[in-house]
């Protein structure tokens, strides 16, 4: 507060940039011991994060193969996947169609589990949170790989021709019908991960008399209950939820790769990862992969931010 | 029971009904590869190829355990030393991520001054974002600090995690900033407020943070960055041992069993610290 008054009573004559400057500094001075503390993270964050965006960036506008030194291009890199790369536009495609599945659907089907499962008393809610979380924590693409095992001995295959619903084996993850589907699959089996979580806490979180209120109010059952008390109490956990659902659909890479090996089946499940591991890791063509880099991580900030616009306005 | 439950508001019974029967069944499917995979590592090797396939064996045998064993003790460079990488990774990457990004955090949460916003708003950003589609450029900036083939490549990206600090500062909003005020004005240092009052108040919240971390780095296999043998981890060498392929199917799956066994455990003994933190973690539009 002294501080204030005296940066007030400061001369006249200082212009009024010159004097919000100045009074900035100050205050800055005055706390310089908690910027020590946001050093290591800072420093670590400045260097690993927001270095390799910018390399990224200006990379992505040259031709360089290591070898040489970086030749500027200007939009050339971004042009190329447009009209010269066929396996870019599958990539694309395969990028947002797991985008639309696993962000906005893995985000329902978080919420909505966590919602059932909250009805529940804290002993068993504590156990099927623990199920319906597993699998994000066991990393069982060996087990989906014998469920998907082409051969009569592979687990889906098996009971199938038990049952009598096929009369051959299929080979689910080297027939180009239905790699993506059993990708997404097992996506979704393993979607309920932090947002999950986040949804479970924040539910436990809502204010128990808002319910009651609501009843008087004319709230006839759960599904209104959920739309009109629940939802909005809960939107700052809905936002966080939402980023964390997103920014996971848009890295579907490894886990194909995991699942149904690289490349898979005539690159029927390419991703945009992939293709960035494909030109920077085999070829070598860092400029091109640095623009394929480029144009994913914008796509993840701007579906983020459109996002996060549609969630505010729930229940308004 | 005896007891007779509460009644709630909004509820009718045969929702109820329908509500557990419903997260029974899909339990029953979440929970299924799990089950397919401790069933199949207790089978001998010809129960795992018999037609119609099950999910428990007929004779129950521990085999395929010993024979990772085994196969454990015949690797090249002796198998402690994956065990040790994996532990050194995931402990010092853990408690290093813990302290950054508990110290920035305190910062961020507790003080005013200039830049805190201009910060906060960077991080939410980060977490917008994937780490792994800059992994080229990541790469030629951790060869210039000369951390290719070294473990430091693993370890020091997971200092500055986006989404550590994010659940340690949200959650550190929960202390009022009062009584930090009053803590200083009795004459306590940054350090000592730091310590004494803000670090015992977010246990939750560290503990947390070292569920998420060792769940990433448990499991952290093959690497770009690391080419020596005997840098390697435990992840990574199980994955050799079963890469050979439908052989070692049985053995395969006791790796799974035992990775997938310490993130459950650690998340079972922690689950209510979690769902604290996380309850927190919510976003302001």
């Amino acid at each position: 507060m002294t501080n204030e008054m005296q940066a007030q009573s400061a001369p006249k004559q200082q212009s009024f940039l010159g004097h919000y400057m100045k009074t900035k500094l100050k205050e800055a001075w005055k706390n310089k011991i908690l910027y020590l503390f946001m050093l290591p993270f800072m420093l670590v964050f400045i260097t690993l994060t927001v270095l390799p965006v910018i390399t990224a960036i200006y990379y992505g506008f040259t031709y360089f193969n290591i070898l040489e030194a970086p030749k500027f291009i200007f939009w050339d890199n971004y042009t190329r996947m447009f009209i010269a790369d066929d396996l870019f536009m599958t990539a694309l495609k395969n990028t947002m169609l797991f985008a639309v599945i696993l962000g906005p659907g893995g985000y329902i089907l978080s919420l909505f589990f966590a919602w059932l499962i909250n009805e529940l008393s804290p002993k068993v809610r504590a156990l099927m949170t623990l199920i319906y979380y597993a699998p994000t924590l066991a990393n069982v693409y060996v087990v989906w790989k014998l469920i998907f095992s082409s051969d009569t001995y592979g687990y889906l295959n098996g009971n199938l021709l038990k049952l009598g619903l096929i009369t051959q084996n299929i080979r689910w993850l080297e027939d180009t019908t239905y790699i993506v589907p059993c990708v997404i699959i097992v996506m979704l089996w393993s979607s309920l991960g932090v947002s999950f979580l986040t949804f479970i806490a924040g539910l436990q979180n809502v204010d128990k008399t808002l319910y009651e209120a609501a009843a008087l109010d004319g709230v006839k059952n759960r599904w209104q209950e959920l739309w009109y008390v629940t939802l909005p109490y809960m939107r700052p956990q809905m936002l966080f939820s939402a980023i964390m659902s997103i920014t996971g659909a848009f890295s579907v890479g490894d886990q194909i790769t995991a699942l149904a090996g690289y490349p898979t089946q005539d690159y029927v499940a390419h991703t945009l990862i992939l293709h960035i591991q494909d030109y920077g890791g085999s070829r070598m063509e860092m400029g091109y992969a640095c623009a394929l880099a480029t144009l994913l991580f914008f796509l993840m900030i701007v579906c983020n931010k459109l996002a996060q616009k549609i969630i505010s306005k729930v229940g308004d | 029971m005896a007891r007779i439950r509460k009644k709630k508001v909004n509820r009718s019974l045969g929702g109820d009904i329908a509500t557990v029967l419903f997260l029974v069944l899909i339990g029953a499917f979440m929970v299924l590869p799990m089950l397919f995979a401790i069933g199949s590592s207790f089978k001998p090797t010809d129960e795992l190829f018999r037609f119609p396939p099950t999910i428990f064996p007929q004779n129950w045998t521990t085999k395929n355990y010993s024979d990772l064993f085994v196969l454990m003790n015949t690797s090249w460079v002796p198998f402690t030393r994956y065990f040790f990488n994996t532990i050194f990774i995931t402990g010092v990457g853990t408690i290093g991520q813990i302290i950054c990004c508990s110290l920035c955090a305190f910062a961020l949460a507790l003080h005013r001054f200039p830049g805190n916003r201009f910060i906060t708003k960077m991080i939410e950003l980060a977490l917008m974002f994937n780490g792994a589609v800059l992994w080229i450029p990541s790469y030629m900036i951790m060869s210039s600090l000369g951390f290719v083939d070294s473990q430091w490549a693993l370890i020091v990206p997971v200092f500055a995690s986006a989404l550590g600090l994010h659940l340690i500062r949200s959650f550190m909003t929960q202390i009022p900033m009062a009584v930090v005020e009053a803590a200083r004005v009795d004459g306590a240092s940054h350090l000592r407020v730091f310590w004494s009052i803000v670090m015992p108040n977010i246990k939750s919240a560290w503990l947390t943070l070292m569920i998420f971390a060792v769940q990433g780095l448990w499991n952290m296999g093959a690497s770009i960055y690391i080419q020596s043998e005997s840098l390697k981890t435990l992840s990574y060498a199980l994955q050799q041992i079963i890469s050979v392929g439908i052989a070692r199917a049985g053995v395969g799956n006791a790796v799974t069993v035992v990775m997938m066994s310490v993130p459950i455990i650690m998340f079972v003994i922690s689950q209510s610290n979690i769902i604290e933190t996380m309850a927190t973690s919510g976003m302001k539009d």
